[in-house]
């Protein structure tokens, strides 16, 4: 197993009085794809949240317990350097209603970025990264709303690769795509898994199985409060889990 | 894949960090600068509020809102009768604009859906019925006054009247009536139409009975709104209303509303404590309309909220 | 999860059907029972139907009766006199406009100069940076300041303003003229342009702040390089909308801009003392003199009233355009 990226000791999660997360202990390995699966409202998206704290623009939500990044207490980095760091893809494309470069160049600029040059090989190599290069190359000029569905998030990924995190976290970065769309997604993601570490939300089975090298399963009862079940190599959940509801929720028999 | 020259970006590094606190310091700068014109707004409301109510206030006493102005320059009396027109106003506007302004919302709103099917001609009429309520909202009161001026006192020679004045303020206020009407409509779920028709009842009977109680709250809210936007209306009435201060006897009477009357105290006497007074009365009037309408719509919040 | 609940609960619900449900279509034999309610279902349809249609008779009314009545100072003064001379002499048949269209225009573009920065920053306050509990204050404040009688914003400036502004030493400097007006005016708009304003920027959809804040900006960065973009004409369409509404207003001007025909000018050398020069505006030369003008000189005043109109239809015809464009800019609205 490669070195632990990320992890969080006893972590809870509240939205007001209401208990979200409870307990969630995990090590999530470096420069692998981490998948976290389960079924609606075990609080997955809001764990994934918890690493570029965008949990913190919730009013009301409190949490407990310990997060690191690197080793690093994640409460206690600045929330907007944190997220130079980890970069996220959202579940709806959401480019921005700008040009294609403009979009792709947002990151680096706010971060005081200026010289046109250096935009322009940033803007090059994430676009090629997020294999879309190819098909915008003579149109950067064109708006990023003007794209396809499955483009919009691939100029979503390239503008996240552009700030050149460490970390990708992706909210069911293909849940709206048609499946054609969702296989170039699914590639990307392996590719991209040899420089990045990617923890990926997803809804289905299948994407988890193929995409993945580590898989966590979380569940529900009726408390609607979330908890970590199984972590394990997605081989082994997918071929051997150890709990018997994570064994029922793979085979399809809730969820 | 990206090239190793390029900056990194990590959230422990030197010049991350001091970009960050550049950045920050600017927000920082900015946001004073955001919540300082919020302050401002908050303090003009206050001065002015503050100062026409703590200046008014020396002159409101009961004798002076029961007491009839006696005219002249130095603007002997109360306001009595100002208040009387006022009321009178208000009511005739509302008896005139309250059933056309509900009746051309149900219409475009509940109606103009279904016609818009079957006839070009009437899918034009209710695209340009739809810009005229904006074209309405948009004209300045002058330019009412003028119209009401040029028909209702010259032309229909009603005179400077409170009928002339109720029929122009009656225009002014239709749009605010027909778009809050329409809001109010546009909140009542589709499922509550197709219920009542399903049972067998017509389409009246279906908006008689089941819509326009669900939205009655709303439409509530728009014609107390035009109560607010009528007591402060002057333009209009400075030119259709005449200006006499006795209490108009039948619609043809001229006379003149508390906001005529507080401008012809401020113009054409010196009686400015008098004029406060009655800006005074005008500003509680406006306070206590606002709350009525903000009961109001926390409760429709409420309500669908709840379920 | 929020859509998928929605969704269930509109297919389940007992009343659906699919589209305009017509019941009683199908029972010929029930129909000819029904036939009163259908009457008067009717009937009440084509009552509804006047009363939409009474708009369109107003606005042509209006536009009708305000430019027939200004036919014969058109024909009698000519076109170029009236808009181009600067000279209102009703005694001495004298009708040019010009003086109160720059007064107009003058006051205008004070009020927006001190009021649109106040009024956007407003906006931007409420919008993205108050928290809950200031913008219950704020909200309604900006309301109710909306709500407030002109005559009263009149009066405060007559007592308050005009004093203060002739204490400055210019020669000639009475307190009343266009800046005691440009600063009632500004206190006017305010509320316009902030509640449309913030609008705007409430329309703006989440994606793109959380896009922004996810790839590091701070949440100043992402309002002005995103969101202040994305609701930029929904902005300007706030600050247009104010620009009628400065141009239509009436009788705080009478009360605090002096009211004199005068063609605003500097009182002294420095450029600035223009501001406290005396004006009449377009609004106020018809209110003051409506009531005893007969003839040509009413005729005149309704031409004004053509002028003003005109402008103002093209101001907001320009904040709707606006509007609509900001509009279907945004239909890849998100949650």
């Amino acid at each position: 197993m490669n070195a632990t990226k990320l992890e969080t000791n006893e972590y809870n999660l509240y939205y007001g009085n209401f208990h979200a997360l409870r307990d969630i202990s995990i090590y999530i390995p470096e420069k692998k794809v981490t998948a976290l699966i389960g079924p609606s409202g075990c609080g997955k998206s809001t764990f994934l949240r918890t690493f570029n704290r965008m949990n913190d623009l919730i009013p009301g939500v409190r949490t407990t317990g310990l997060v690191n990044i690197d080793g690093i207490d994640l409460f206690k980095i600045d929330p907007v350097a944190l997220r130079q760091n980890v970069g996220m893809v959202f579940q709806k494309p959401n480019p921005f209603p700008k040009s294609i470069f403009d979009n792709v160049a947002y990151g680096p600029r706010v971060t005081g970025l200026r010289d046109h040059k250096k935009l322009e090989e940033i803007v090059e190599s994430s676009l090629r990264s997020a294999a879309l290069w190819d098909e915008v190359k003579d149109n950067l000029g064109k708006s990023g709303l003007a794209l396809s569905g499955g483009q919009q998030q691939r100029l979503c990924i390239a503008r996240a690769l552009a700030v050149q995190p460490s970390v990708i976290l992706m909210d069911e970065p293909a849940a709206s795509l048609d499946p054609i769309a969702t296989l170039k997604i699914e590639d990307l993601i392996h590719d991209l898994s040899e420089d990045y570490t990617i923890v990926i939300v997803t809804h289905n089975m299948q994407q988890a199985g193929r995409v993945s090298d580590y898989t966590a399963f979380f569940y529900t009862d009726e408390t609607r409060t979330g908890r970590l079940v199984e972590f394990d190599e997605t081989k082994t959940i997918f071929t051997n889990p150890h709990d018997k509801r994570t064994e029922d929720y793979i085979t399809g028999r809730f969820g | 894949m990206i090239s190793e020259n390029l900056h990194t970006v990590q959230h422990n590094d030197p010049a991350t960090l001091r970009n960050l606190k550049l950045r920050t310091t600017y927000q920082n700068v900015w946001f004073s600068i955001m919540w300082l014109a919020g302050v401002i707004t908050l303090l003009v409301l206050l001065l002015v509020l503050g100062y026409v109510i703590i200046q008014g206030g020396k002159t409101l006493n009961w004798e002076f809102l029961t007491t009839p102005p006696r005219g002249g320059l130095s603007g002997e009396g109360g306001i009595s009768t100002t208040l009387g027109t006022s009321l009178y106003l208000v009511s005739l506007t509302l008896l005139v604009a309250t059933p056309l302004g509900v009746g051309a919302a149900i219409y475009l709103i509940e109606y103009a859906g279904e016609q818009s099917l079957t006839s070009p001609v009437l899918r034009a009429l209710i695209s340009i019925a739809n810009f005229s309520v904006e074209t309405l909202a948009g004209i300045p009161s002058i330019i009412y006054g003028l119209f009401g001026y040029a028909l209702f006192v010259s032309t229909l020679q009603f005179g400077w009247s409170l009928l002339s004045a109720s029929l122009a303020a009656a225009c002014l206020v239709l749009p605010t009536i027909i778009r809050t009407t329409e809001e109010a409509l546009l909140t009542v779920p589709d499922d509550y139409r197709r219920g009542s028709l399903a049972l067998g009842a017509t389409k009246w009977q279906t908006l008689y009975k089941v819509v326009l109680p669900a939205s009655l709250p709303g439409i509530i809210t728009g014609i107390i709104l035009s109560v607010g936007r009528i007591i402060s209306e002057t333009a209009v009435f400075f030119v259709t209303l005449g200006g006499s201060h006795r209490l108009p006897s039948s619609i043809m009477d001229g006379g003149r509303t508390l906001a005529l009357h507080l401008y012809y105290l401020a113009m054409d006497t010196n009686a400015f404590d008098k004029a406060m007074g009655t800006g005074a009365v005008l500003i509680i009037l406006i306070v206590l309309i606002n709350l009525v309408i903000d009961i109001i719509s926390r409760k429709l919040t409420a309500k669908v909220r709840g379920g | 999860m929020r859509p998928e609940i929605s969704e269930y609960n509109y297919q389940a619900s007992p009343f659906f059907m699919d589209g305009d449900a017509k019941p009683m279509k199908k029972h010929g034999g029930v129909e000819h029972q029904m036939s009163g309610r259908i009457i008067a279902d009717k009937t009440v349809k084509y009552i509804l139907f006047i009363s939409a249609i009474l708009s369109i008779v107003i606005v042509l009314a209006i536009a009708f009766f305000i430019f027939q009545e200004s036919l014969q100072a058109w024909a009698e003064i000519g076109l170029s006199d009236i808009l181009f001379k600067a000279v209102w002499r009703p005694g001495q048949d004298q009708y040019g406009i010009l003086a109160m269209i720059v007064g107009s225009v003058a006051v205008t573009f004070g009020a927006i100069l001190l009021g649109v920065p106040l009024a956007i920053g407003s906006a931007i306050f409420l919008g993205e940076i108050a928290p809950k509990s200031v913008q219950s204050v704020l909200r309604p404040a900006v309301q109710l300041l909306a709500g407030i009688p002109s005559v009263v914003y009149g009066l405060f400036g007559m007592v308050v303003l005009v004093p203060l502004i002739r204490q400055v030493n210019v020669p000639g400097n009475s307190g009343y003229g266009l800046l005691a007006a440009s600063i009632v005016l500004a206190v006017m708009i305010l509320p316009t342009i902030t509640s449309v304003a913030e609008d705007a920027i409430r329309a703006v959809p989440d994606g793109y702040r959380s896009g922004s804040l996810a790839l590091g900006a701070t949440k100043w960065q992402t309002i002005t390089r995103v969101v202040l973009p994305a609701g930029k004409s929904g902005i300007m369409a706030a600050i247009i909308l104010g620009v009628g509404r400065a141009l239509g207003e009436t009788m705080a001007m009478i009360m605090v801009i002096g009211n004199s025909v005068v063609f605003p000018k500097p009182l002294a050398a420095n450029p600035l003392t223009f501001f406290f020069s005396q004006a009449r505006t377009l609004t106020g030369n018809i209110a003051v003199e409506i009531s005893y003008a007969t003839g040509v000189h009413e005729s005149a005043l309704f031409a004004t009233g053509v002028v003003l109109f005109a402008l103002i239809i093209i101001v907001n015809a320009s904040a709707r355009w606006l509007i609509n464009r900001q509009s279907s800019i945004q239909t890849t609205r998100q949650g």
